[in-house]
């Protein structure tokens, strides 16, 4: 039916996009692993990051890449007051009603930056976004290569971080025996604060790393949050292991899918997917129980 | 009434409930006793159908109930109340307590004067209108017991309704059991407070370990140097007598 | 007590005699006062009620909705037949979703986001199926005659959404008197207690589920006959979900008049922003700026009113 070439190729270009997911997933993953939230303003956020890359592009003539370091941190301090100040303020008692605040803030955002922004689909072009890349029978856009590889690159920092630096230890300590943690001198309240920055911070590097090949419209929030949650179901929510190769699943899994049923029909497999995970395993493939 | 036999439990690698028989006989009030840990909340889920045993049988009436939903062996006439008191928060203790009159009736009214007729007898007629979630301690003790009672039920099981009250309290919740087992409803329960055990039951299980290891009237377990020995440590028998 | 219902008559009344005396413009607003309340009441039997919080509710919306334009398109059957048929889809499509998610035992957030993937699947699948017409949307042919569920003159949508508004409130006014409805509130407040005291709580929530799909289809049918045009983003997209959530959340979960109440509030602020926007001309599109308003009052009404404007009320009615 289709030639086996193509697959090849979509094959290629779903794990290329899938190492960009991975990044996304494992900010949302270290939230719920940290604060058991489901940060349901992951993807408008995601959004707000891509329009802040956009603009550093159009207005200062910033190169995406070259962007990385000043919207990452920029990133990481939205993150850090936004807990501090909206969601670590107002989320008392059932999980829902964090799940409620996460919506808000993400309507708030989608609709801000509709507002302020306009509707149309805003696109960045770098002088080598017509490079490609031979690699068998596949064309590989050189901006999707470099950003696989500045993704991977960036995930393994921070798992770096995660494992040698005190903040990194303290996160994990929280994420594994809050009370203990608390009991040892960690200010806990901080550490939720920092681990929901980080999770922004990967936004913003998934951002710059998605700007030069990708568009971004207000509705994009909407459309990543989805493929977001899925990734991390799949992988089992709390578990980095599982956002990677979640990630990955889901990015070769949306190129096949629009091979295979259309551009439209494509997107399904990816609800379905989640859907599935639900219903018959809901810790995912690495998670622990919930 | 009640059949248990040889029921186990596990957690993981840990035996919660290790081959616990036990039997109530119609009209009687049997308490479970024992040391904190020792598995008594687990086996009380494990007959109402909360958790599912691992192993052995679970008999009311004659008819295996073993591992049925929680919701049909209340159908069946078995209800338990919870430890931690779980009172329906944003709803007044009326409301409350006709949630469980509802299960033999669909009428409002009826349900309604269920629930009076039943806070009267626990003694919480002055509270009906507050909110469940306006309850000191002692009032939801009450409301579960309440609630419990609302379904007409042929054998209560209570877990620690006793915890957390003072002795006028204890002393009070005392006659209210006597009065709802001479309204014809066999009880089993579990108790930590040492007067009530005493005072109410005719005989009593000790469950240490997850496993039974005595039986007898309270007079003879107080003697029982096994039972001694499960709450004081070993040798503790021995040191006692000397 | 009897104040109350000396206060909903006089209210009935005033809603009845209004589009007598207001300009279309105004009956056309009531009427989406009505239908949002309408659609709001079918999300808080789930979500109010029961607790169980849908984020994708539009899926029922959407079910009915297409439903009935099917039936009258392609079918050529007759609107107020394929009005109930419509209704019955919804059931269908509420039982179905309730059975598998409860059955796999999800809850709060994880309910929340399955009733979201399934709403996207529909939307994906109405975009991308030929007896939808996929992404062009379904027309149905204007003949505004009563007897194919059209009208001339607004003031008939008018009532026809305040009838159905009035038979929500009657719906979850039972709720509040009957044992079903505590059924539900028990569950919401306390699953292993409502299971220790004999309810059959996933038998329940799927009931509760089925009865909310045939209402929310109910209104997408009346919607799609007042706009005589769907399509799958209009059908099965965000905005209603968000839409029916907010005005419930808002207005009270839980209680009778909260999605009344809350869709008066929520097409108040419409209206004003609608306002403000043609005084500030910088404000390019009013519609973005009213959902950055409901934004903001779904984050405060959580963090600060979890009773939502009842819930104003009800305080003030306790200290009395």
């Amino acid at each position: 039916m289709l030639d086996p070439g193509i697959i090849f190729a979509g094959v290629l270009n779903g794990l290329l996009a899938g190492g960009i997911y991975v990044l996304v997933a494992v900010g949302l993953t270290l939230i719920y692993g940290v604060l058991h939230i489901i940060n349901f303003a992951h993807g408008s956020l995601l959004m707000l990051a891509m329009y802040a890359v956009f603009w550093l592009w159009r207005l200062l003539g910033v190169d995406p890449y070259a962007a990385l370091p000043v919207v990452i941190p920029g990133a990481f301090a939205v993150g850090y007051l936004l807990y501090r100040l909206v969601i670590g303020r107002f989320s008392h008692g059932r999980d829902e009603n964090i799940l409620l605040i996460t919506l808000g803030l993400s309507i708030v955002i989608d609709n801000g930056a509709l507002l302020f922004f306009g509707g149309d689909t805003q696109t960045i072009d770098v002088p080598y976004a017509g490079s490609f890349v031979e690699l068998g029978v596949a064309f590989l856009p050189l901006p999707k290569l470099i950003s696989f590889a500045a993704s991977l690159v960036l995930c393994g920092l921070l798992g770096l971080y995660m494992v040698r630096s005190d903040t990194g230890k303290a996160i994990r300590a929280v994420a594994k025996e809050r009370q203990g943690a608390r009991l040892v001198g960690i200010d806990v309240g901080n550490i939720f604060a920092v681990s929901y920055g980080i999770g922004i911070a990967c936004l913003g590097a998934a951002a710059c790393l998605l700007m030069p090949t990708f568009y971004v419209t207000p509705s994009s929030g909407h459309a990543f949050v989805l493929v977001a949650f899925t990734i991390v179901v799949l992988g089992g929510m709390g578990s980095f292991l599982g956002a990677a190769v979640g990630g990955f699943i889901i990015g070769i899994t949306e190129a096949l899918g629009g091979l295979l049923l259309g551009e439209q029909l494509g997107q399904i497999g990816i609800s379905l997917i989640f859907i599935l995970i639900l219903l018959l395993r809901p810790t995912g493939l690495f998670g622990s129980r919930a | 009434m009640l059949e248990v036999r040889e029921l186990c439990k596990s957690f993981g690698g840990l035996k919660a409930v290790d081959q616990a028989s036990l039997d109530v006989r119609q009209g009687e009030i049997v308490a479970l006793i024992g040391p904190n840990g020792a598995g008594k909340t687990t086996l009380f889920a494990a007959i109402a159908g909360f958790h599912r045993p691992d192993d052995g049988r679970v008999a009311f009436d004659g008819k295996d109930i073993t591992a049925l939903p929680p919701h049909r062996i209340c159908a069946a006439g078995m209800v338990r109340t919870f430890q931690i008191t779980q009172p329906f928060a944003k709803i007044t203790v009326r409301e409350n307590i006709m949630v469980g009159a509802y299960l033999h009736t669909a009428n409002r009214v009826v349900a309604w004067r269920e629930a009076e007729t039943v806070a009267g007898m626990v003694g919480m007629t002055a509270q009906l209108d507050r909110l469940g979630a306006d309850l000191t301690v002692a009032g939801r003790k009450r409301l579960e017991l309440a609630r419990a009672l609302a379904t007409g039920p042929r054998l209560l099981l209570l877990d620690e309704v006793m915890a957390g009250l003072n002795p006028t309290e204890i002393a009070e919740i005392v006659e209210v059991i006597r009065g709802i087992r001479d309204a014809g409803v066999t009880i089993l329960l579990i108790e930590h407070v040492m007067q009530a055990v005493t005072s109410l039951a005719e005989r009593v299980y000790v469950l240490n370990q997850g496993r039974i290891i005595a039986e007898g009237t309270p007079a003879a377990i107080a003697e029982d140097p096994l039972v001694v020995e499960a709450y004081l440590g070993h040798g503790a028998a021995k040191v006692l007598r000397a | 007590m009897k104040r109350g219902i000396a206060f909903c008559l006089a209210g009935l009344a005033t809603a009845v005699v209004f589009p007598l005396l207001a300009p279309n413009y105004l009956i056309n607003i009531g009427m989406l006062v009505f239908f949002v309340a309408f659609i709001g009441q079918s999300w808080n039997i789930a979500g109010g009620f029961a607790g169980q919080t849908s984020f994708g509710h539009v899926v029922f919306f959407g079910t009915g909705a297409y439903t009935s334009t099917i039936l009258q398109v392609t079918y050529s059957w007759n609107p107020w037949l394929a009005w109930p048929a419509a209704m019955l889809a919804g059931c269908i499509v509420g039982w179905m979703i309730a059975f598998l998610a409860f059955r796999a035992g999800l809850r709060g957030s994880y309910f929340a986001l399955i009733t979201l993937a399934f709403a996207e699947v529909f939307r994906i699948l109405a975009n991308s199926v030929p007896f939808t017409r996929g992404g062009l949307g379904m027309l149905i042919k204007a003949d505004p005659r009563p007897m194919n569920f059209q009208f001339k003159d607004p003031i008939w949508f008018y009532y026809v959404a305040l009838v159905l508004c009035v038979a929500s409130l009657l719906i979850a006014w039972q709720l509040t008197r009957g044992r079903f409805g505590a059924r539900l509130v028990a569950i919401r407040e306390n699953e292993d207690a409502a299971r220790a005291l004999g309810i059959d709580v996933f038998a329940e929530k799927v009931k509760a589920l089925t009865l909310s799909g045939a209402m929310c289809a109910a209104g997408g049918t009346l919607y799609v006959q007042k706009y005589l045009y769907v399509d799958p983003s209009i059908a099965f997209g965000v905005d209603k979900s968000v839409e029916m959530l907010l005005v419930t959340m808002v207005g009270g979960a839980g209680t009778i008049f909260g999605p009344l109440i809350g869709s008066i509030a929520l097409t108040t602020i419409n209206e004003v922003t609608r306002g403000l926007a043609s005084v500030v001309p910088a404000l390019k599109n009013v519609q973005p700026l009213s959902l950055v308003v409901y934004g903001v009052m779904l984050v405060l009404i959580v963090a600060r009113l979890p009773d939502g404007l009842m819930g104003l009320f009800r305080r003030k009615s306790r200290h009395a």
